[in-house]
């Protein structure tokens, strides 16, 4: 039996699967120490199902922690950013193109040192090794603890990043050391950009999975744990303390996965109504079309690959205003059940609408037995028109698709929309980010520059897929269940024998002794 | 005209539609030139009528792999290098510089360098799009030879060279890019203020800019940004645009063969298109095949761009399973004189179909 668990802004979700049957399914506020949130939702489920914790093989998790500290600039580190390739990269400085108030909050600690490679792996400079010690000094001086290292050319050759780091961690011990090879691909200032925030997470990231063990200690839960990751595939907690920016947007992956496998089909649309956002994604085979373009993040551009989402400012807690002329983009967030009229407060929401015209059963239905039926009318068009706006803009042509409701807030669209060949609520909706979770899988993949020259590009992919199908197997992945979910080809021009880099992709089940039945 | 920040990302947009999938990502190229109004440097475009016949305009430009650039990023001062080299062997000094290129990176280099020193850009360019090799300039068609030219690396190394035809010009610059790194920068096309106006392809800046604004406004107006750029371009010298497929990208072949990346994207029709569409590259879009039969042919612009955003896609982020939308652009006349089409014609790229207008190909 595994468990799936999803952390997000406004809620916790927790579900646990037999195979693919849901056994138990809850929800709970997400609480400020997060730990207890996942306590109280972990509780929930083993006590409602009768699972004892020894029967649990595993706990999957999602969460949006480490993209909400970036996008809310909170308990973020101060970075030293080191960039090694001068003279040449001078004439863009790191975080020359972020919004100067998360630059801010890192420091502006930006140095630029002699080194970097050549595509073909001869050095444009010696590593200046001295400028390195330099650039320790200043971060002793500054009280830095986290440091990121980009180097020109590093997914080709690594060197400069391993030595710099090398150095960094011997002159500053204890530091924390990102280096951009290790998250990011060719794409110098995406790669530094993902390494910087990566290292502004450094701390938040250790606390956050010591936070994820202790709750499920704390439940007697001994099984090993998960986190998933953007692509919908898992980390093991010591590579999330490592790499927390990889946990990026995986939310609207397991919601969208989540609500594939609960809805049995692969291609549609998926509204995942949260308490701020909806977010609308396109589900292709079961897995979410990925964003072509460069992906913003708290304002700064990566080139991670990132389900394409879009996120408008509807949810459950969204503020009604005007009549129910105008909703959101605020919303109370998890204060929703102080703030909302049916909850005592004084803010009226989405769900003191829903409550009102009689769709769903939360709270005190008597607080907001005094809007008026024009206003509950008014909200309820502007809600759906919302919604139906976006899922059309997120088609790639007229056809209408069947379009799956989830989320905490799928309570919100209880009309037919006209973009949708049919509106589809399946059972458990509410917790399909959760069930998402708990369904990724292991992945393994190989990201490297092959010769070409000589060998035909059947045989070389064979290669890499192969390499790549091993690699998910050493992960975790059960043999039989490896499939290629990704490949990208990209020849470097001018380099001698038709060198191209190949990025390959696969992904398959976690090994998982079921309890057998 | 001095341009502003939104010019400048507009720019950057219109630049990579003009690229038709290659010229690289002008996004560094902005970013740098951004540094420079942020410094409260000016960015000077001038009109091409607005020229002395005796202005020396020294064109610059950066060449070799994007796939390069977007990694071992500038140091900024390299195009400048180039310059003053050649403004040495000339024994004169710069008035103007001037892009080659409009497609991609090379919109911007000139940009770059005319805010360092103080020089007005010329709003013209030698290609009216972006190709692969520096003979491919109408400057060349016309008369004007590319040498003396200048190669420059970040280390401030600089070749200059003296080559008998614009072939062997471009020939011998590869080499020495290759040597620098696989990305240089260069000064080229040397020319009198007379001579761009005989040979430029003209105002190729602000229509870059002006394709940039159109997409944006529509995107924000919430109109359909295809309709509002196939109803623009027929107010400009590229008078004739049209939507030729749109699709799901169903395979990207890459290689790499003599130094430039060749490619072929399968494009699956949906929605009215039926059939297998077929674009060849090299570097750039060349040619659009709808079951084998000609769609669009260089130099004509062929263009893809998302279905949704209307983003022009370049062809290296091209990729399985994007929804696309293909457009076509006629280009100017002065680009498709038989001249002009003996150096950057399907010939030159080793295609066997004639050129024909997409006018005629999608009557």
């Amino acid at each position: 039996m595994r468990i799936g668990i999803d952390v997000g802004g406004t809620n916790t979700d927790a579900v646990i699967l037999e195979g693919d049957r849901v056994i138990a399914a809850c929800k709970s506020p997400t609480t400020e120490d997060v730990s207890s949130g996942i306590s109280a939702a972990l509780a929930t489920v083993l006590d409602e199902s009768g699972v004892p914790a020894a029967a649990v093989d595993a706990v999957m998790i999602g969460t949006t922690h480490f993209t909400n500290a970036v996008v809310e600039r909170r308990r973020l580190l101060q970075v030293a950013a080191v960039r090694i390739g001068l003279p040449a990269t001078r004439g863009v400085p790191p975080m020359t193109d972020w919004p100067a108030d998360l630059a801010g909050a890192l420091g502006r600690h930006t140095y630029m040192l002699r080194g970097g490679h050549e595509f073909d792996g001869r050095e444009i400079a010696p590593l200046d090794e001295m400028g390195v010690l330099e650039v320790a000094k200043e971060i002793r001086a500054k009280g830095l603890r986290s440091a990121a290292i980009t180097s020109v050319f590093s997914p080709v050759t690594a060197v400069m990043e391993l030595r710099a780091a090398e150095i960094l961690r011997e002159e500053c011990p204890g530091i924390a050391v990102s280096l951009s090879h290790e998250i990011g691909r060719v794409g110098f200032l995406e790669r530094e950009n993902a390494a910087i925030m990566n290292a502004c997470l450094a701390e938040l990231s250790v606390k956050v999975v010591a936070s994820f063990r202790t709750a499920l200690r704390g439940k007697g839960i001994t099984a090993p744990f998960f986190i998933s990751q953007n692509d919908g595939t898992l980390m093991t907690p010591d590579h999330v303390e490592r790499y927390p920016v990889l946990t990026f947007a995986s939310g609207p992956t397991n919601s969208m996965r989540g609500a594939a496998r609960l809805a049995g089909i692969g291609d549609a649309m998926v509204v995942d109504v949260g308490g701020t956002t909806s977010d609308v994604g396109m589900l292709m085979q079961g897995f979410p079309r990925e964003s072509a373009v460069a992906v913003d993040i708290g304002g700064v551009r990566t080139n991670f690959r990132m389900p394409d989402v879009l996120a408008i400012g509807l949810g459950g807690g969204s503020r009604v205003r005007e009549q129910g002329m105008r909703i959101g983009p605020d919303s109370v967030g998890y204060e929703i059940t102080k703030d909302a009229r049916v909850f005592g407060g004084d803010t009226l929401t989405t769900t003191d609408i829903v409550v009102a015209a009689g769709l769903a059963i939360i709270g005190d239905a008597s607080r907001v037995a005094d809007i008026p039926a024009a206003t509950i009318d008014s909200a309820l068009a502007t809600m759906h028109r919302m919604v139906d706006e976006a899922v059309d803009r997120m088609k790639t042509s007229a056809d209408r698709l069947p379009v799956i409701l989830v989320g905490g807030g799928a309570v919100l669209i209880s009309r037919d929309l006209p973009s949708a060949s049919e509106v589809i609520r399946p059972e458990n909706s509410g917790v399909a980010n959760a069930i998402g979770a708990a369904i990724a899988q292991v992945g393994g993949e190989v990201d490297r520059i092959y010769a070409m020259e000589g060998r035909s590009r059947e045989e070389v992919l064979d290669e890499a897929r192969a390499e790549a199908s091993a690699n998910a197997v050493a992960a975790g992945a059960a043999e039989g269940s490896v499939k290629i979910m990704d490949i990208e080809e990209v020849p470097l021009a001018y380099l001698p024998g038709s060198a191209t880099r190949i990025r390959v992709k696969a992904v398959g089940d976690l090994t998982m002794k079921e309890a057998a039945e | 005209m001095k341009l502003d920040s939104q010019d400048l990302a507009d720019l950057a947009v219109g630049a990579a539609f003009l690229g038709t999938g290659g010229g690289g990502d002008p996004y560094i190229g902005r970013q740098m030139v951004q540094r420079c109004l942020d410094e409260g440097l000016s960015v000077d475009l001038v009109d091409p009528d607005e020229i002395g016949d005796e202005a020396l305009v020294i064109p610059t430009a950066m060449m070799g792999a994007p796939t390069v650039l977007v990694e071992k990023i500038p140091s900024g001062d390299e195009a400048i290098a180039s310059l003053r080299q050649l403004e040495q062997r000339l024994g004169r000094k710069a008035t103007h510089t001037m892009p080659i290129e409009i497609g991609g990176i090379n919109s911007t280099i000139p940009l770059l360098v005319g805010a360092r020193l103080g020089l007005p850009v010329v709003d013209a360019d030698g290609m009216g799009r972006a190709f692969p090799e520096l003979q491919m300039e109408t400057f060349g068609v016309y008369g004007v030879p590319g040498c003396p030219m200048a190669v420059s690396n970040e280390w401030g190394d600089c070749a200059l060279i003296e080559a008998t035809d614009n072939r062997m010009m471009e020939w011998l610059s590869r080499g020495v890019a290759i040597r620098m790194g696989g990305a240089a920068y260069i000064a080229e096309y040397a020319m009198s203020g007379a001579e761009v106006k005989r040979t430029a392809v003209p105002r190729t800046l602000s229509l870059a800019i002006q394709v940039g604004r159109v997409l944006r406004e529509a995107r924000s107006d919430h109109r359909n940004p295809f309709e509002a750029l196939l109803s623009f371009m027929p107010q400009t010298l590229y008078s004739y645009a049209t939507i030729i497929y749109s699709g799901k990208v169903a395979d990207m072949q890459r290689e790499t063969k003599n130094g430039f990346s060749m490619g072929r994207a399968k494009i699956e029709g949906f929605g009215s298109y039926h059939g297998l569409m077929e674009i060849e590259i090299q570097n750039e879009n060349l040619i659009a095949r709808l079951d084998g039969e000609v769609k669009a042919i260089v130099p004509d612009l062929i263009c893809i761009m998302d279905s949704e955003t209307a983003e022009p896609i370049t062809t290296e982020a091209l990729r399985y399973g994007q929804r696309v939308t293909v457009i076509s652009v006629s280009v100017p006349e002065i680009m498709r004189t038989p001249e002009a089409l003996d150096v950057f014609g399907p010939a030159c790229f080793g295609l066997p179909e004639p050129y024909t207008k997409i006018e005629d190909l999608s009557a």
